[in-house]
């Protein structure tokens, strides 16, 4: 039911928003398609001007996963996630999701095909995936686009958030789907 | 931070390849990488002008305005330093709202609208003030309802009830969002953190 409500305001919420917002906008007499090209000649400049910053990030990220030293960081980690009774083929997944949403994906498909998906692991996996974002990947391109370098607690911030989330998912889906 | 993060994955990514003897791989991934960068960058322009065009027709209906008025208790409380009828206002809480419905689409370029409208309150442009610090961080915690990315893998994996995972997200988001909130709070007190808007106003003052 619940699924269902939301499944429906997600599809209808973006064609409302373009209806509504042209309707009103007649309404009051805007010049709607002069507003609308006004607004969208902006969108050029701020695709451009986000490259440096997601070039710089995404190299980085790149060069980390290819090199297999996030695989070297898993192991140096296991003894905390152990600690902690998080299931170490987490581990992966939980390093990769602020890094790289794709990554995190693929980690998360080969977690459900190799344990099943009705498996404590293969559920954690998925609670995970949702739970949080790719951190790296918005601050490159909120900071971005408006060329801010200094971004002061924004990344610590988003990280402990990440951290909170990814360890909520751990214990909640326990709790949920049985330890 | 970012510096020394940054620096780490790039530093500590090299020497493990050329240790583990994977050093051209490395390389390829550099490359790659950054030519990924560009194509996703550039697959945002026409998305990124859809919505700053139909935002600009809702601004200047004073529809955004309205929304943000009408939000007034709540966005107060998360973004004092942000005038409550600023048209910020009304693009970070749409911003949230795409977020919250999983509108992954949306989100960004009216999360790029509103960084663009909280940078024109910003007396210093190359640092990031308080109001988007907080921003981003409920925006990377964001509350989601349901995610769909998730439940669409399980599915396909076979999965008899791919939604029972709503449950625990719904309550992970929530605990991530209220500590990015406090996280947020609590870091920009720290001296290091802080900014000195002073010094900037004399040297403008000067020219």
């Amino acid at each position: 039911m619940f699924v269902k409500v939301v499944e429906a305001i997600s599809k209808y919420a973006i064609p409302f928003i373009f209806l509504g917002i042209t309707i009103y906008g007649l309404f009051k007499k805007v010049s709607v398609y002069e507003a609308f090209t006004d607004g969208a000649k902006e969108g050029f400049t701020t695709g451009v001007r986000i490259i440096p910053y997601l070039v710089a990030m995404l190299v980085a990220i790149g060069v980390f996963r290819a090199s297999g030293a996030l695989e070297l960081l898993t192991k140096v980690l296991s003894p905390i996630t152990n600690a902690i009774g998080m299931p170490g083929e987490l581990l992966p997944m939980a390093l990769m999701r602020p890094l790289s949403g794709g990554g995190a994906q693929g980690v998360m498909s080969e977690l459900i095909t190799t344990h099943g998906p009705e498996s404590l692991i293969g559920r954690i996996s998925a609670v995970m995936m949702g739970s949080t974002e790719t951190t790296f990947y918005v601050l490159a391109v909120y900071f971005g686009a408006v060329s801010i370098k200094k971004s002061r607690h924004a990344l610590s911030a988003g990280l402990l958030a990440d951290l909170a989330g990814l360890l909520t998912a751990v214990y909640v889906s326990r709790l949920f789907f049985g330890a | 931070m970012i510096n020394f993060i940054w620096a780490g994955l790039l530093i500590s990514g090299f020497i493990v390849g050329i240790i583990n003897g994977n050093v051209d791989a490395v390389t390829n991934a550099a490359i790659e990488s950054a030519n990924t960068a560009v194509e996703l960058a550039i697959g945002l322009v026409g998305v990124m002008a859809l919505w700053l065009g139909i935002m600009k027709i809702a601004e200047e209906s004073g529809l955004v305005e309205k929304l943000a008025k009408g939000l007034k208790p709540i966005t107060l409380k998360l973004f004092p330093d942000v005038p409550a009828d600023h048209p910020a206002m009304g693009a970070m809480v749409m911003n949230m709202a795409a977020n919250i419905l999983g509108l992954g689409n949306a989100a960004t370029p009216l999360g790029l609208k509103a960084m663009q409208e909280l940078q024109e309150l910003n007396p210093k442009k190359d640092t990031a003030t308080d109001a988007m610090v907080t921003f981003l961080a409920i925006n990377t915690s964001s509350i989601t309802l349901v995610p769909a990315t998730s439940i669409a893998i399980l599915a396909s994996a076979g999965a008899k009830t791919p939604t029972e995972i709503i449950g625990p997200t719904i309550i992970a988001t929530t605990v991530s969002t209220v500590v990015a909130l406090v996280a947020t709070k609590y870091l920009g007190k720290l001296p290091k953190y802080q900014v000195d808007y002073s010094e900037d106003l004399e040297s403008e003052d000067a020219k």
